[in-house]
Order: structure tokens, then C-alpha cells, then sequence
């Protein structure tokens, strides 16, 4: 059957705090971190981009799948802060982890599920045997706005899924998505910075699409929230997952492992498939994990996943998200404001 | 319109992506970057291409102040002679790390990081830089 065969994780290692932040624009700082959820986000490098970060993370991927690269046969890079606006950051990916030539390759964008949709083509290619194993990643140095709400949780972080029918370490029992046309979040060409439609974020785009895609994915492999150990939804801040949780009657404890939001912030294409990754890092075999990613624009893809026994002898051989959430330096503002480019005259 | 430097750039992606060099099988010496001819064994010498294990430790350092213009919003950064552990040394800059705890012997394993890029509108470099190991969850130490 269809599964992970590995998967990798890179979160850059320096950090924000909210309240640093809320400072600067004459917030409340003590509140903010509350109210959204995240009292720390992760900051790039200057010289750290989508490229680097997918680079990173597939190379873990690789590691702890234990496969030949040249074995690979399809990769999909979903992000919305790719380097380039023409040109592939999946060649860069293919050309440093070292695979053969004869393989396809293409950018995604999907708001922060392009990560998971590519997830869903790489298994299509896989089970239809095109392919022997696809790459798909997550990967995002996200922007906001000086000064605007999105500034307090737009991070940086991505993760890689290989995605195959043998060794597997994890299987895709099922995947489901729901799409429609929702403008909740948007960048148009050549603007440096998304806009959003506040509180039109919520309900109509991320607990109408979330929620459905969760119902969809029940009613589809007829199970319930019983039949589930670990949930993990999109995590644009610390509130909404939780509430999307409360929402559809998941128990608070099956949640908590995966909210990696509130210390390192929305990693956007990243977020799911790091907190994906964070339950696959401390999973017993035979667990069942359910997740749900959200991209604005609008739509969820909904996962139903498995652990396998083959798990436990893969892991201790790449860092795992709390050893990437742990390596962390504090910068100021400022040092954030040059590292991320905000200062126009430089 | 064609831009320069980028055949020049796309000459060297393959070496400075993966730090691919080049192993003399009669002499057991690695080279990076990679050589046309050993310069012990000359004649004799047999060529292969290798890709190095890019783990080594730091053989000499140096903590830049004053850069070029493409790197100064990374000062104070460190520049390093890195002992590979094929024997190879090379010079590369060291990153995740502050500049004051940058020792002689320190362990380092190669990542992958945006070199320069020639203007906002230009190609982008990358390649290798180092950083210190770190702590795998599980792993014997």
C-alpha cells in the first residue's frame, strides 16, 4: 500500500519572540502571544530561502528512508515564497540531493497546502507505478507586513515526505480534499506582501474547509474520532487548530502534540507536515494519525495515516522537530527586520 | 538579454551543491575541487570522481568584520579552514553559530545555503557552507 517512506524536517534556527514584536507597533505584548497562540517564531538567515530549506529537509528525508535518491522519481516543491518566480526550486532540490536526471519536477503553489497537494500527486504516481518514489515538500519563508497581524506568526520551516509502496514507515490509508473559491488570503504579482480579509479568515475559509474536509474523510473510510490517536490540522496561529479541534470533538490531548506553532509559528506550506512530522517522531507503531492542511484560496487535504512497525528502527539518525525546535538564537527586531529584508534602504 | 556569469555559475553546481572532488585510487588522496591530474602520481595517478561525506572539524578560522558587499548583512560571520575527514581541506563559511564559539577541533557537517545572487533580479548562487553537528534525538554519541 501507499505510504511515507521517509520524511525530514528544517526549521532555521534563529527566533522571534511576539512580544518583541508587539512592542515595536505599541501592542499589548503580554496579550498578543495569548491571543494568538505563539510566543515565538522562526526567523531565516540572510542567506537561508525555500531552496536551502527544502534542500535540508529532503536530505533528512532521504536519510531516514534509507533509499538511493537516484530512486526518485518525481519532486514537487509546494510553497508560496519560492526563490524564484520563474524557475524551479525542485531542480535546485533534485541537482543537491544528489538524483538521476531522468525524473519530473515541478513547483506547486496552493496558499500553505501546496505541500500536502503534492503529497497527493507523488502517491497517484507511486500506486499507478509511473513512478518508484516521489518527493513532495513543504517549504515556506513566509512574509507579513510590518506592523500587520500576520507579522506575529508568519514563519519559516519546511518538511519532505517520500512517498513510496515499499519500506514503508507510515501508510496513507486515505486521502480526501475540498476546494471551492474562497478569497480569505492572497498575493498578487509582484507585491512583496500577502493581504487577508481579517476575520473573514475564519469561518467561511479555515473552519468551513478544514471541518469539511475532516467530515469528508470520515464519512469516507467510516471511522470517528475514536478510530484516531493524533490529529493535526493547519496551524495558521494557536488558536484556530485548537478551536477547529473543539469544534469537531477532539479530545484536546489527541491535538497537542502537533501544535509546533506556538514555539516556532505558521510555517505555512510547512505547518501541517511539521506537525505531521512531530507526531511521526514519537509515534508507537499501529497508531492512526488524522490530518487535515489548509491552503486560502480555498481548499483542505485530509490524510489518514498509520504508523508501521518500521518506524522505530529508522529513528536517532536525523534531528527530529523538538532538536530543531530547541537549536534556537533570539534576534531583535532589527536584526529580523535586516535578516528578512523589511528595510527598503539597505 | 544574457546575463553574465551564469555558465560560469552552472559549471560549478554540481561540485558545490554536494561537494563532489575527486579521489587519486593510486595514492588514496582526495582533492577538492576536483583536479584534472594527481599531483603526486602524475602519470600513474587514476582519477575518480567522489562525493565527500561532508562531516570534517575546523582546522583554522576567522571571524569577518569588514565583507564585501554581498555578505554584510551577515557580519560578524566566520570563515573557516574545514579539515574534512577524507583529509581534504577546504574554506568555507560556518553558520548556526555565534561567531565567539567558533573553536579549533570543533565539529562540522556541510549544509546548503544561498551563496550570493547577482542583484534582486539575478541568478542565485548556492553551495556549501558548514555548521556545527547537532544534537540527533536518539543518536550514540
Amino acid at each position: 500500500m501507499v505510504g511515507i517512506v521517509g520524511y525530514g524536517v528544517y526549521i532555521p534556527r534563529y527566533r522571534i519572540k511576539t512580544s518583541d514584536i508587539a512592542d515595536v507597533w505599541g501592542e499589548d505584548s503580554a496579550r498578543i502571544g495569548k491571543g494568538l497562540g505563539v510566543f515565538e517564531k522562526s526567523v531565516p538567515g540572510p542567506d537561508e530561502d525555500v531552496a536551502t530549506i527544502s534542500v535540508e529537509a529532503a536530505r533528512n528525508a532521504i536519510k531516514l528512508a534509507q533509499i538511493d535518491p537516484t530512486d526518485i522519481g518525481a519532486i514537487y516543491v509546494g510553497s508560496e515564497s519560492h526563490p524564484y518566480a520563474v524557475k524551479p526550486t525542485g531542480t535546485i532540490v533534485a541537482e543537491a540531493i544528489g538524483c538521476s536526471h531522468d525524473l519530473t519536477c515541478a513547483d506547486y503553489e496552493f496558499a500553505c497546502k501546496a505541500g500536502t497537494a503534492a503529497i497527493q500527486t507523488t502517491m497517484g504516481l507511486v500506486k499507478s507505478k509511473m513512478v518508484k518514489l516521489g518527493l513532495a515538500i513543504g517549504s515556506d519563508t513566509a512574509q507579513g507586513r510590518p506592523g500587520d497581524a500576520l507579522e506575529y506568526s508568519a514563519a519559516a520551516g519546511g518538511a519532505a515526505y517520500i512517498v513510496g509502496l515499499k519500506n514503508i514507515i507510515a501508510t496513507i490509508e486515505e486521502t480526501v480534499s475540498f476546494t471551492t473559491d474562497t478569497p480569505d488570503f492572497w498575493r498578487r504579482e509582484g507585491e512583496d506582501f500577502p493581504s487577508h480579509g481579517a476575520r473573514f479568515t475564519g469561518e467561511p475559509a479555515y473552519f468551513r474547509h478544514v471541518g469539511e474536509g475532516a467530515k469528508s474523510l470520515f464519512k469516507k473510510t467510516k471511522t470517528t474520532i475514536d478510530d484516531y490517536d493524533y490529529f493535526v490540522f493547519h496551524m495558521p496561529n494557536g488558536k484556530f487548530p485548537v478551536a477547529m479541534g473543539a469544534q469537531l470533538g477532539v479530545p484536546p490531548e489527541k491535538l497537542e502534540d502537533s501544535l509546533v506553532v506556538r514555539q516556532i509559528g505558521n510555517t505555512y506550506s510547512g505547518s501541517a507536515m511539521i506537525g505531521l512530522a512531530r507526531v511521526l517522531d514519537i509515534a508507537k507503531p499501529g497508531a492512526r494519525i488524522f490530518v487535515v492542511a489548509y491552503g486560502s484560496g480555498a481548499g483542505s487535504d485530509a490524510f489518514a495515516i498509520k504508523v508501521e512497525d518500521a518506524i522505530e528502527e529508522r529513528r536517532g539518525e536525523v534531528p527530529t522537530v523538538d532538536d530543531y525546535i530547541a537549536r534556537k538564537t533570539y534576534v531583535n527586531y532589527a536584526t529580523y527586520a535586516k535578516y528578512r529584508g523589511k528595510i527598503k534602504a539597505m | 538579454m544574457a546575463e553574465q556569469g551564469v555558465a560560469q555559475v552552472w559549471r560549478r553546481i554540481r561540485t558545490i551543491y554536494n561537494i563532489l572532488g575527486n579521489r587519486c585510487t593510486t595514492c588514496n588522496t582526495y582533492y577538492f575541487p576536483p583536479r584534472p591530474v594527481c599531483p603526486t602520481c602524475r602519470r600513474k595517478g587514476k582519477l575518480e570522481d567522489y562525493q565527500f561525506k561532508g562531516l570534517g572539524k575546523i582546522y583554522s578560522y576567522t571571524i569577518v568584520r569588514q565583507a564585501p558587499e554581498d555578505f554584510q548583512k551577515q557580519i560578524p560571520y566566520v570563515i573557516a579552514q574545514v579539515e574534512l575527514d577524507e583529509g581534504t581541506r577546504l574554506t568555507a563559511q560556518i553558520v548556526n553559530v555565534n561567531p565567539e564559539d567558533v573553536e579549533i577541533g570543533m565539529r562540522v557537517r556541510a549544509c546548503f545555503r544561498k551563496i550570493k545572487a547577482f542583484g534582486s533580479g539575478g541568478v542565485i548562487v548556492y553551495g556549501y557552507k558548514f555548521e556545527p553537528t547537532m544534537h540527533v534525538t536518539g543518536h550514540d554519541e
